[in-house]
């Protein structure tokens, strides 16, 4: 690692390094604070000719360099740390989810209790969970072996039993772990790491069973009561070893490492470290998600509760053929607004697969390729709605015949009227041509009920500072605020239904230049334009049974905020209703086109 | 700006292939550095440790696990057979007492005096890496196995399916632009690796797989035939596992394309020679694709421009998007700014002649750097 400068900062460059592109920013102090002022991006290198993620990095910085017009690059095409006059940085950061990311393999006892707090903690880490094994998971021991066996994963972490709670079962995992005898996916010259968080009576016998054959971490109980969890102490351990073991697996990683002024941050770890600061300095609930190539990350926080989900097949680029699958082809054209064949479709669907980096040049192929985003991102929404549920890290009183009978662990705590803010990353999201594009992408998807306002990051660079707010949390915070986060507007979504056709809901909105008054009936997507920064007071009034926040048929004083995309009322229900007829489908989903602008009018 | 990174598969008449050859876990080299190998020739072994199968004997004789020494009648590390008596609980004055049985054939590796659980180990599996390609072994990985060198002509595809084989090349279809058909495949391939053709449909595919053809190395391929084949729908390419009875080389992509004029004038030129295949394909981190290797004597390496990825103008590309897909053509600019795209979208782009003689502009992410003749 590069110590930083001691001098101000002046200038910073961060990259992320996904598993497509990677991704550099060139952030200068201004006179109106810290700016981003150029982006840059190429292919990753982690394949043949170069096996080597440092290759991409100054490909992506070479751009960045030329854009300025300064010198960031020594003769040697190094990366100048300490700006001398007009060349170089004082400071170089990078995120990285090249290599996979990481890939961890978890085991707890009971499914619905340790294991799916341990699975939290991996993904709360920043993990794939490649699979969950645990002592009621109706698979024999064997079976459990051959699977873990066959898995290769990073990293392994076992919890199991309260603090004081059993031991035998914990025992009797660590042995089938023992037994297995998993080597790492990278690299074959050293053991696996193992984090046991789990019942403190039971580290003697997790000792005598892993501490031969495994990289064995002991840390606090993940959880310690039935009703409470302690995800810290594991997350660390994983994110710490992640540094040390894994990452130093992937090609050029080394090199990368001795560049940056601060530890490399896994990709996911650094986006869910922003959305989290938003949530917790507006005070609001708040969802984030990003839509990669391989994998979609969804990062909630409700009532101070931070979960993180990642669908590890559901993307825009590698995993789109498993959007299609997953999804079914009629759920995906369901979208669009015209037939295609289903052949050639498939067909272009397995080239993106196999060429992941190509993108649309047609508006026919990016209205395809955004109907799947919209289904990638509605099934990512599903599993995390399944995944956050109650009892998350908050201590909270239960007694134990309900603790042993939550079915999916409680109910999702993710409640979509109470959602305040939305915010889309990724490149569908952030580099959609029109903003409105992302904004329906994100309404169409995750169904916000009542008043939520959509945001985009900017130009996909959450990840850059999330790492950036963990030395210079200043400069994260003012290119956060005036850069990354776009506002894309408000949707305002009754929910409930009327008898008749009679409105859902009546609204007076005081625009700047003067109120209006606008209905919103079943079936309606209108658009008014407020520009980004301009809020608009406004009271909303639903029709009996139909509610937008404050209950069934009651009337809501609200701000709405402006956007790119402006206000957008929704009227097309929850769960939305789209036609099911083809004819009335397309003419409904045309007309959805031409009141939001979403599309140019002339295009192929 | 001058020159752009692009990414392009390797189709070489002149390369150097080195192929690692390693077990999974430390095992026997079976040759040595400088010794000739061929592609069937086994050059490691290992005994991989047996399955492992359990058994709980303190919850089956209802004891505490701390106790089970007393009543244990076959010792830790000692082989059993399937059905051998390995424990008997000493009963209600002695009566009522419960035998339990070895479940497996192998060894009793431990019985945990915490959680009560014996583990039986069966009989180590061996496992052999074969040299895949015909050529030298340049290093030996002391315990894992060897180095193999080779050079000659090297065909990467885009994707493919199956695992190693090898076989002869012999060329069929009409032509490199027309669907390979079923009367296409005879008796006569097994064995072989087939090249050609633009398509082959699934109808050939299941001919190839009757013929007991060992590859078949085509243009495209339709995804519903690929469904078919595997009988899923594959949602991320990751193969080279499948079973599906040959190993299926893709050198262009999804439904009809045109094998490019170079992968089959390469592999025309080795007709007769053998050649080794694989249909692994990774296309995530530490990017795998499918290839065809022969080994064949060359004068020196050739580097081309795929190799430096370095893109100018006149360099030759295959366009890999709608529109223009799978077409050759020359580069003639490469604007430093961003352009507006009919999408809207705003992108760095190129411009490019192709043969048509007609210009195109197009993203550069939407083309491949080719060693082609244009």
């Amino acid at each position: 690692m590069t110590e930083p400068s001691k001098q101000p900062v002046r200038s910073i460059l961060a990259t992320d390094c996904g598993s497509t592109t990677t991704k550099a920013i060139l952030i200068e102090r201004t006179d109106e604070g810290f700016r981003l002022k150029v982006r840059g991006e190429a292919p990753t290198t982690v394949e043949k000719p170069f096996d080597d993620v440092t290759v991409g990095v100054i490909n992506a910085v070479t751009e960045v360099q030329e854009l300025i017009g300064r010198p960031i690059l020594d003769e040697q095409g190094q990366i100048l740390i300490g700006q001398k006059g007009d060349a170089g940085v004082d400071l170089y950061l990078s995120t990285s989810s090249a290599g996979g990311g990481l890939q961890m393999l978890v085991a707890g006892v009971v499914r619905s209790m340790t294991a799916e707090s341990a699975e939290r903690a991996a993904l709360g880490a920043g993990a794939i969970v490649m699979d969950v094994i645990c002592s009621n998971d109706k698979r024999q021991p064997h079976e459990q072996i051959s699977r873990i066996r066959q898995l290769r994963p990073d990293m392994v972490l076992l919890s199991g039993g309260v603090d004081g709670g059993t031991t035998s079962h914990v025992a009797e995992l660590a042995e089938l772990i023992g037994a297995a005898d998993p080597k790492p996916r990278l690299g074959s010259g050293y053991e696996l790491p193992v984090v046991f968080a789990g019942n403190v009576e039971a580290r003697g016998a997790v000792t005598d069973a892993l501490q031969q054959k495994t990289a064995l971490s002991i840390v606090d109980n993940l959880r310690p009561e039935l009703d409470s969890e302690n995800l810290g102490p594991a997350r660390d351990a994983i994110h710490d070893l992640f540094m040390e073991h894994v990452m130093a697996q992937a090609p050029g990683y080394d090199k990368l490492k001795s560049w940056t002024s601060a530890p490399v941050m896994p990709t996911p770890g650094a986006v869910g470290a922003i959305i989290q600061t938003v949530a917790e300095q507006r005070g609001i609930s708040v969802i984030g998600v990003d839509i990669g190539g391989a994998t979609t990350d969804v990062f909630s926080v409700f009532g101070g509760t931070f979960n993180r989900t990642v669908s590890a097949n559901l993307g825009m680029s590698y995993s789109i053929s498993n959007v299609m699958a997953s999804a079914g082809i009629d759920n995906v054209m369901r979208w669009v607004p015209f037939d295609i064949d289903e052949a050639e479709l498939r067909n272009r669907i397995k080239n993106k697969m196999v060429r992941p980096t190509t993108i649309p040049s047609m508006l026919k192929d990016l209205q395809v390729e955004q109907a799947l985003a919209r289904e990638a991102l509605r099934l990512s929404l599903v599993q995390h709605k399944d995944f956050a549920t109650e009892l998350k890290g908050v201590r909270k009183s239960r007694d134990i015949s309900e603790a042993f009978n939550q079915s999916g662990s409680g109910n999702t705590i993710v409640d979509m009227m109470e959602l305040k803010l939305l915010v889309g990353s990724g490149g569908v999201l952030s580099h959609a041509p029109r903003r409105v594009q992302a904004a329906l992408m994100l309404i169409d998807s995750f169904e916000p009920m009542g008043v939520t306002r959509l945001a985009v990051d900017s130009i996909f660079m959450m990840p850059q500072l999330g790492v950036l707010a963990s030395i210079h949390e200043q400069a994260a915070t003012e290119v956060f605020e005036r850069d990354c986060l776009v506002m894309l507007g408000t949707c305002v979504a009754p929910v409930g239904k009327t008898k008749g056709g009679r409105p859902l809901a009546k609204l007076r909105i005081e625009l700047p230049d003067g109120a209006i008054e606008r209905s919103i009936s079943a079936g309606d997507l209108q658009r008014i334009p407020l520009p980004n920064g301009v809020t608009a007071r406004c009271r909303i009034e639903p029709a009996k049974g139909v509610d937008v926040g404050a209950g069934k048929g009651q009337p809501l004083d609200t701000e709405l905020e402006g956007g790119e995309a402006g206000i957008l009322l929704d009227g097309r229900g929850r769960p939305l209703a789209i036609p099911g007829d083809a004819s009335a489908r397309v003419a409904a989903i045309e007309q959805w086109i031409e009141n939001l602008d979403l599309y140019p009018r002339d295009g192929r | 700006m001058s020159h752009a990174y692009t990414p392009g598969l390797k189709v070489s008449p002149a390369a150097d292939f080195i192929r690692s050859r390693t077990l999974p876990i430390p095992g026997e080299v079976l040759v040595a550095q400088g010794d000739r190998v061929e592609p069937d020739t086994v050059v490691a072994r290992a005994l991989l440790p047996g399955n492992v199968m359990t058994l709980n004997l303190s919850r089956q004789l209802g004891m505490a696990a701390a106790d089970l020494a007393d009543v244990m009648l076959v010792a830790e590390g000692a082989s059993v057979t399937q059905g051998q008596p390995i424990a008997r609980s000493k009963g209600i004055f002695g009566l009522m007492k419960q035998t339990l049985e070895a479940p497996t054939t192998g060894t009793l590796e431990s019985v945990s005096k915490v959680s009560g659980q014996a583990l039986f180990r069966e009989a180590p599996i061996p496992v052999e890496v074969k040299a895949y390609v015909g050529g030298v072994v340049s290093e030996v990985v002391t315990g894992f196995g060897v180095h193999v060198d080779a050079r000659g002509t090297m065909v990467q595809g885009i994707f493919g399916i199956g695992p190693e084989v090898s076989g002869p090349i012999v060329l069929v279809g009409a032509a490199p632009d027309q669907p390979l058909q079923p009367a296409d495949i005879k008796p006569e391939h097994k064995g072989a690796v087939l090249v050609g053709g633009s398509l082959a449909p699934l109808a050939t595919l299941r001919a190839a797989i009757d013929a007991g053809v060992a590859a078949l190395v085509t243009g495209g391929i339709d995804a519903k035939d690929l469904t078919e084949l595997l009988g899923y729908d594959l949602g991320v390419a990751i193969t080279g596992d499948e079973a599906v009875g040959l190993t299926l080389v893709v050198t262009e992509g999804f439904g009809p394309l045109h094998m490019s004029g170079k992968t089959h004038e390469l592999l025309s030129a080795r007709a007769g020679n053998v050649a080794s295949v694989s249909g692994a394909t990774q296309i995530r981190a530490g990017v795998m694709r499918p290839e065809v290797l022969v080994p064949h004597e060359v004068p020196s390496v050739e580097q081309t421009e795929v190799d430096t990825g370095f893109m100018h103008a006149g360099s030759v590309v295959r366009i890999i998007r709608d529109p223009h897909f799978g077409e050759l053509g020359k580069v003639v600019e490469l604007p430093p700014e961003p352009a507006v795209l009919d999408t809207e979208a705003k992108v760095r782009i190129l411009s490019v002649t192709l043969r048509s003689g007609d210009r195109v502009t197009l993203p550069r992410a939407n083309v491949e750097l080719v060693d082609e003749q244009f």
